[in-house]
């Protein structure tokens, strides 16, 4: 007997139970179909391509007319279903009732809208239709300015067609990297380098505030309160069950419509498939699992047997030129382990994850080709035991050995490209050793390969290896650490020429075998990349030592010192009498006059921290840096105010030059002293800046030592007037920024340049200038006092929670 | 096992700790750049640092006081002679979930 079939929505999911249901039983139902939108089944996730232009709509459509009469079933396209009746078994469309004996929910998702003033300017479009990608087309004509909201997949593709389109992109994400669910930074990093290369502008950790426009949309508003203008604006931040039918009709509806694996609904004749069903707590989004649903449906709506089961999905995102991969589940979990390559030169990353040796997730950028095969194995659970060594080589390199770097370059053919930078193949390389470069200088002279950004430096040294065998003898170079392969000479120089920016950059292009480095080449990196790219590139608390992240130093029991700053050693009774209050009110142990001519608070509480600092900046106290690689100390004398010795005003000079140093970051730690004759009482000849004043005007010393090392300054100028002085300092310490290695004092870097290099620099007047500047744009951002801004965060620095009470009973 | 739920993962920070008082002496609760949460004792079996201060790389930890580094899996220090006890948690809708049986347990020991 034939049985009254209604479905709602031809989408994907009801377009596959179609097919199979006239495959099999062509005479079981007599099919009626409802959509809103006025068409029947396409592609949807084809829509994509035709925007950005590769695809017409004829290309992706999958049922047409002539199909859907050919197979009897009766169409009620740009019809909406409004209501369902399960007691009367009815379905009421606009234009009228249709009765059922089964019903089948498949009104897929509707695009999640953020619910910002100016959302319904006209102008603002969502990415789910054909209609919304016709009036992205026809915008994109007029170009101009879109900005995409939501930098997941859908974003992306639309971002990637509007350019495509010609039209000027921003796209803004709320995270801190692109694809967030399906990527993890690494992969997200590479995916916007490719995006900002076709012209898109990025900006994550971007809210957007309001929509404004007069009429139609004119610009975005961020909660940052910058404006974008924009000519078009696609809201892509997601998508939600589009259960409203379900819901009103009675049926279980949680996030979507509730299921069981058969894809029936709490009412037995009522089948849910498709992104619009909640199956054992999942929601749907990706096409592959809908496909299984439909199988299940169509087989149970014929009296069959089956069950849905919720299997991994793999990501790839439809934009020409983007290859990402990502399948099961990249993140969470203790007990996991990653196996990471990276190939710097190609922008290839690939990411393993594994646990209790199995594959259970996999992130891949730049060559995806073994996707598959890694889904499959993630699929299946197979036992990557014997694999582990070479599996993420993928399967052609299964069975052979592992591979040892020097035979796979011996292997290499003559023509493979060695330096991707100039072009130099294997062979000119090999040529060059066998004619007498015997050593890399020489090679990178004769033939310039590994002379312009380095990364092949290994490479060739590994030529030169093969080629001279035991004639060669490897560079000792230290590595910062085990990983990467680079000096910290190599890593700052690269980050300069490559104009790497972000932790991400540095692991990615620098090939670092680690996730995200470790204690040691961590904070090295963060000081060159803020040193670097002051704007660009923000200080990362978590890459620094406790001391410089709590801004204190912590003592052997684990409590810390609180030292506030006295300019230039001078302070006040309101300053000693708030010194005094809080060492009362916290109970501090030790007070303790400093060595640098300052009250250290010894013994503070870690979670007394911000309320000592708050005390204290009440009375105008800020951090004196005590624990930073920074600006320590100015120690001056009396100078002319008192001392009958004085020739200049030295405390004057050392507040002035501590006021302007305060808050920098350096290498390591910085101290300077100011003496107001040769009498020498600030000590000012060991330190790392020290100037005496004279009755000519200012000697500038540089590079003393009194620590481990003791060593006298040694003279870098002599100048007559105090704003020289300033200039000279203030150039000196930028030029130590932007050269030392990470943990040098200014004595060490001075001995490994030479006093003359650092010299003829600063005695060039423009680049003094240049240094000077560069100084002051990076104080624009950290000349702030960090006890200030810690202190509004003052919860962070209690336990999380007390669970004594818990653990005693 | 009885799972308490301790915070939110956003309370602590990425690639850094907060602690956790128990009747065993502070555990230190970490949370790594994918978002991997761990817990384990705060107390460095070296001199006692506080190990909720140290740099978190990796799915790994290093000790502020003398750069002990620890597989915050396992617990185990690496190359040295020593390691912390580690107690499961979980995540669950941006909940972290500590297991305050196995804390009970050992304070019962
Ligand atoms: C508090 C103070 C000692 C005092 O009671 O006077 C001090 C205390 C510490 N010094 Fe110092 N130094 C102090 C003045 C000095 C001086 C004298 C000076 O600044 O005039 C020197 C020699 C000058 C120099 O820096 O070259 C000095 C040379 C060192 C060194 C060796 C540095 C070197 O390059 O050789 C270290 C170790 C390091 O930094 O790696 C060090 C490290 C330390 C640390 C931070 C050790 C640590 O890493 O935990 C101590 C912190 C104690 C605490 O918990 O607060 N301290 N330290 C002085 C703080 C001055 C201030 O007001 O900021
Ligand atoms: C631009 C884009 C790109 C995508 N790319 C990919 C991809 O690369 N890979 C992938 O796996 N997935 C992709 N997807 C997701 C994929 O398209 C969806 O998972 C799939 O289309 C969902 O199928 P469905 O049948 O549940 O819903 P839909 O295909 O959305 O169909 C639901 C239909 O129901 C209709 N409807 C809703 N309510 C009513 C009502 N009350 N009355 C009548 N009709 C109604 C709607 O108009 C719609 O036509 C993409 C989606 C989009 C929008
Ligand atoms: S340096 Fe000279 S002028 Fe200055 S206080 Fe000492 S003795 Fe006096
Ligand atoms: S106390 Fe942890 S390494 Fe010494």
């Amino acid at each position: 007997m034939t049985q009254k079939l209604v479905i709602i929505g031809a989408g994907m999911a009801s377009g596959r139970v179609i097919e199979q249901l006239v495959e099999t039983s062509p005479e079981a139902f007599d099919i009626t179909l409802f959509n809103a939108e006025p068409r029947g089944n396409y592609n949807r996730i084809m829509l994509s391509p035709v925007l950005s232009g590769e695809q017409t709509y004829a290309d992706i459509v999958t049922h047409d007319d002539d199909w859907y009469a050919a197979h009897g079933v009766t169409c009620r396209f740009g019809e909406h279903v409004v209501r369902l009746d399960p007691e009367m078994k009815l379905v009421e469309g606009q234009n009228g009732c249709a009765p059922y004996d089964k019903l089948i929910i498949a009104t897929g998702s509707a695009p999640f809208i953020i619910p910002v003033p100016g959302k319904e300017l006209p102008g603002v479009i969502t990415y789910r239709d054909l209609d919304d990608t016709n009036a992205m087309i026809e915008a994109a004509d007029k170009g101009g300015a879109a900005v995409v909201i939501g930098g997941g997949l859908l974003g992306l593709e639309a971002a990637a067609g509007l350019a495509e389109r010609g039209m000027d992109v921003t796209v803004l994400h709320l995270m801190g990297h692109l694809m967030e669910r399906q990527l993890d930074e690494a992969a997200g990093y590479l995916l916007r380098k490719d995006l900002e290369g076709r012209g898109i502008t990025i900006r994550t950790q971007a809210s957007t505030k309001a929509i404004i426009g007069d009429g139609r949309v004119e610009a975005v508003l961020l909660e940052s309160g910058e404006t974008l203008p924009a000519d078009l604006v696609v809201m892509a931040v997601g998508i939600r069950p589009e259960t409203r039918l379900a819901t009103d009709a009675g049926l279980t509806v949680a996030r979507g419509i509730d299921v069981n694996a058969q894809m029936q609904t709490s009412d037995p004749d009522i089948y849910a498939v498709g992104e619009c069903v909640e199956f054992d707590g999942h929601l749907f989004g990706l096409v592959a699992p809908l496909y299984d649903q439909a199988k299940v449906l169509a087989r149970t709506l014929l009296g069959g047997r089956d069950a849905f089961v919720v299997k991994d999905t793999a990501t790839k995102l439809k934009v020409t030129g983007c290859n990402l991969f990502s399948a099961g589940d990249f993140a969470d979990g203790p007990g996991r382990e990653d196996i990471v390559l990276r190939d710097p030169a190609k922008g290839i990353y690939k990411r393993l994850v594994i646990e209790e040796d199995r594959l259970v997730g996999a992130v891949m950028y730049g060559d995806t080709a073994d996707g598959n095969w890694f889904f499959q194995l993630i699929k299946d659970g197979t036992e990557i035991d014997e694999l582990r060594e070479t599996l993420i080589f993928g399967p052609a390199f299964q069975g052979s050995a592992t591979a040892d770097p020097l035979s796979a370059v011996a292997a290499l053919p003559r023509e493979a490209e060695i330096c991707g930078c100039n072009g130099i193949c294997k062979g000119t390389i090999v040529d060059a050793i066998n004619a007498g470069a015997t050593e890399l200088g020489a090679v990178r002279a004769t033939t310039k390969a590994s002379a312009s950004c380095g990364t092949c430096t290994g490479l060739v040294e590994q030529l030169l290896q093969v080629t001279l065998g035991d004639d060669f003898a490897m560079p000792t170079a230290q590595p910062i650490c085990g990983c990467c392969d680079f000096t910290h000479e190599d890593v700052r120089r690269l980050i300069k020429s490559q104009e790497l920016k972000s932790q991400e950059a540095v692991w990615q292009e620098l090939g670092w075998k680690t996730r995200n480095g470790c204690h040691v080449c961590r904070p090295a990196v963060n000081f060159y990349l803020l040193a670097d790219w002051p704007l660009e590139y923000r200080d990362d608390p978590q890459s620094r030592f406790v001391n410089e992240r709590k801004h204190a130093n912590i003592q052997k029991d684990g409590t810390f010192s609180v030292v506030p700053r006295m300019w230039g050693g001078i302070t006040n009774p309101t300053e000693l009498r708030a010194i005094a209050d809080a060492a009362e009110k916290y109970d501090v142990p030790t007070v303790k006059v400093t060595g640098g001519q300052r009250i250290d608070l010894l013994g503070v509480k870690g979670e007394d921290l911000p309320h000592i600092w708050a005390d204290l900046n009440r009375a105008g106290l800020v951090s004196g840096h005590a624990y930073s690689k920074g600006l320590r100390t100015v120690k001056t004398c009396v100078g002319t105010d008192h001392c009958r010795f004085g020739t200049q005003d030295s405390t004057g000079l050392g507040i002035k030059l501590e006021q302007i140093l305060w808050g920098a970051w350096t290498p390591h730690k910085v101290k300077l002293g100011v003496s107001g004759c040769p009498r020498n009482c600030a000590e000012a000849t060991c330190k790392d800046v020290g100037i005496v004043c004279v009755d000519s005007g200012y000697q500038v010393g540089v590079a003393g030592a009194a620590g481990m090392d003791v060593k006298e300054t040694e003279r870098l100028v002599d100048v007559p007037t105090e704003a020289e002085a300033i200039e000279w300092t203030t150039a000196f310490v930028q030029l130590y920024r932007e050269n030392a290695r990470y943990l040098d004092r200014p004595y060490k870097w001075v001995a490994k340049v030479g006093l003359d290099w650092v010299r003829d620099r600063l005695a060039d007047a423009d680049e003094r200038a240049r240094l000077v500047a560069a100084f002051e744009l990076s104080q624009s951002i950290y000349r702030v006092d960090p006890w200030a801004e810690h202190a509004r965060q003052a919860e962070r620095f209690q336990p999380l929670a007390d669970l004594t009470l818990e653990a005693a009973e | 096992m009885s799972w308490i739920d301790i915070c939110g993962t956003e309370d602590i920070p990425l690639r850094g700790a907060r602690t956790l008082k128990t009747a065993l002496g502070c555990v230190a609760v970490f949370r790594t750049a994918k978002d991997e949460v761990f817990a384990a004792s705060n107390t460095c079996p070296h001199k006692g640092g506080p190990l909720s201060e140290g740099i978190v790389h990796g799915q790994s930890v290093t000790c502020p006081l003398h750069n002990w580094v620890f597989d915050l899996n396992t617990g185990q220090a690496q190359g040295e002679d020593g390691s912390i006890a580690t107690f499961p948690v979980r995540v669950e809708a941006g909940r972290v979930l500590i297991d305050a049986a196995k804390l009970l347990a050992r304070s019962a020991a």
